[in-house]
């Protein structure tokens, strides 16, 4: 039973100010482990692109880590919009993201393509109007 | 556990240590821990940033550094007043109303910081032209900084600035050139620094980035300082010592070193919350295109240091007037010199694992989850512990004990209790067991 570590996060959507205390805390948590710090990198940064585009796209979400001996797999899930087309929004430069949010620096359309260069593995399943899961795994070698 | 590869300036006066929480509370790495009731420094974790000296509220942390009589110790002896002093005094108009008052008090030569320090700037624009480090490149001359980036920053470490710090160069050239000048052994001549904080200390004991450092001894600017008062005066005999520009004299502050650069590109923190805060967004790559980042451990930067007199704020303001009238920089190079640059790497050193072993680390952070549910989350430090995580943690490590916690105790005393009463009008085993074949034959 204690061959996992789990860890659970309920990201809020209103609040802008706390966006990215999920992926902060997981890096805590990984140091903690002894996780090689270039896996906890990759991890931190793509974590975080997923967590700000819940944040900002969706309205916030659940995300649950499960780190192994082998990999790290992280779920993020929303009850957001939805996305109409993924391959479209994975392509770099795509964003939907509105003036105010643009206005904070965000909104680049880096964010998926970044989450897909720092993992080893990433699955988006999307349905417009009831949400977005994506799946990622980092592998420790 | 502790032995000698760990000096620390910062440390506990036994007797003034009352065992209030103050200090565990802020200590940004969480490195103290009250037992027995007196707080206890955890070695490895401390930067020796200070912040406990300055939370304390019955001045039980203090800096451990030379006493004045150092000076006796060598034949020739060279000041090397760091640039924050500069700043201590009222309506300084020159600088060498200081540097004359530091002979006056018994030095042989005054080597400022501040000339090394415009060595280093000129340095570092070479190598942000050159173009080969990852960037951005991150101040080294704040050695608090560089500790907790090797403890808690590990994907950090290459963008150091692999340079020694202004006191470190000007201690080897300083010495370099009274060797020839008096022809007397290095060992003979002591280069001694007038420092702002406890960090630079430790950095002089326990070097980092060279196998070993050139200073020969520490004072602090506070018992300076007084000193230098009695001894100061402006007048014609007045000797011309002082050999740094502004930009020298500006690395007292936050900024200081950033803005030598020559470039808009760049981030300057100061005060070590907000260091940790940066150094986490720049490991999650959370901005890009910096050439430069400084990080002062204290607030407004060195003049900030717990060895200093003035308010910071204040020093801050003296320092700006005084800048008023120098030069931009005086000194220069052509390339950079072997002194200049660190001769060891600086290594990672990973304290803050839970076990060598990963499924050990694995486990043991379960428990430390399990353990951590069961605690109030009160964070109330009656336990010793800075909160109820890290006393979760403090108990998987094996440093602690749940019944640390006194709430968790007074639980366990109930419970114990409520045991008591029970095993009161409970019959023996023996006695039971006879009954039972009495009720049913
Ligand atoms: N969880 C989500 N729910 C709904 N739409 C999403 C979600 N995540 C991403 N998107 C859509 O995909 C687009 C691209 O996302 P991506 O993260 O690459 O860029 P961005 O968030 O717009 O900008 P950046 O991440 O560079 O700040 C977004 O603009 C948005 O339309
Ligand atoms: S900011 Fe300056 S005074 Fe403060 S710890 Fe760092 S080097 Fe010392
Ligand atoms: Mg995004």
């Amino acid at each position: 039973m204690n061959n996992t570590v789990k860890l659970h996060y309920i990201v809020d959507g209103e609040d802008f100010t706390r966006a990215g205390e999920a992926s902060a805390d997981v890096k805590k948590n990984l140091r903690k482990l002894g996780v090689p710090p270039d896996v906890i990198r990759k991890v931190a940064i793509a974590l975080y692109e997923g967590e700000i585009n819940m944040v900002i796209h969706a309205n916030g979400g659940v995300i649950d880590v499960e780190v192994s001996p082998e990999c790290i797999s992280m779920a993020l899930k929303d009850q957001g919009k939805g996305i109409e087309d993924v391959e479209k929004a994975m392509q770099e430069g795509y964003s939907t993201a509105p003036d105010e949010v643009r206005s904070l620096g965000f909104g680049a359309g880096m964010g998926l393509p970044n989450m897909k260069k720092y993992t080893d593995s990433m699955k988006i399943e999307s349905t417009v109007g009831v949400g977005t899961n994506v799946y990622m795994t980092v592998s420790i070698s | 556990m502790e032995t000698q590869k760990f000096f620390h300036s910062v440390t506990l006066d036994r007797d003034k240590c009352k065992g209030c929480i103050n200090c565990i509370k802020r200590c940004p790495t969480e490195a103290i821990r009250v037992r027995n009731g007196k707080a206890k420094i955890i070695k490895e974790r401390c930067i020796d940033c200070g912040e406990c000296i300055r939370v304390c509220p019955h001045h039980a942390k203090k800096a451990i550094y030379d006493p004045l009589e150092v000076l006796t110790h060598f034949k020739y002896k060279i000041a090397l007043p760091a640039p924050a002093l500069y700043g201590q005094f009222n309506n300084l108009e020159d600088v060498d109303i200081v540097l004359n008052a530091l002979i006056e008090m018994g030095f042989d030569e005054v080597y400022e910081v501040a000339k090394a320090a415009e060595l280093v700037s000129d340095a570092t624009r070479k190598i942000l032209r050159e173009n080969k480090l990852p960037k951005p490149i991150i101040s080294s001359a704040c050695p608090a900084v560089t500790r907790l980036i090797r403890v808690r920053f590990p994907t950090l470490i290459d963008n150091i600035l692999p340079l020694n710090a202004p006191v470190e160069l000007a201690a080897r050239l300083a010495k370099e050139e009274a060797v020839k000048k008096t022809g007397l052994p290095p060992e003979e001549i002591g280069a001694i620094f007038i420092s702002p904080c406890p960090a630079k200390v430790t950095a002089a004991k326990m070097s980092l980035g060279t196998e070993k450092s050139e200073i020969s001894a520490v004072l602090a600017i506070s018992e300076v300082y007084p000193q230098l008062v009695k001894l100061m005066k402006n007048g014609p005999e007045l000797k011309s010592y002082a050999q740094a520009g502004k930009i020298g004299v500006s690395w007292a502050t936050s900024t200081g070193e950033a803005s030598a650069l020559l470039t808009d590109n760049y981030l300057a923190a100061d005060g070590i919350e907000n260091v940790i805060r940066v150094l986490e967004d720049l490991e999650d790559e959370k901005f890009g295109n910096l050439d430069f980042i400084e990080l002062n451990a204290c607030n407004g930067g060195c003049v900030g240091g717990v060895l200093t007199v003035e308010n910071p704020y204040i020093a801050r303001t003296k320092l700006k007037r005084l800048r008023k009238y120098l030069p931009v920089s005086l000194n220069h190079i052509n390339r950079i010199p072997e002194e200049m640059k660190w001769d060891c790497d600086l290594e990672y050193s990973p304290i803050l694992k839970l076990d060598e072993d990963f499924k050990t680390a694995m486990v043991k952070m379960n428990e430390m989850e399990e353990i951590e549910a069961s605690l109030p989350g009160l964070d109330c430090g009656s336990c010793g512990a800075p909160s109820c995580k890290a006393l979760a943690e403090d108990v998987v490590r094996g440093f602690a004990s749940i019944d640390d916690c006194i709430f968790r105790f007074r639980e366990n005393v109930a419970s114990l209790v409520d045991n008591i009463q029970k095993l009161q009008g409970a019959f023996p085993a023996a006695y039971r067991k006879k009954k039972e074949e009495e009720e049913n034959p």
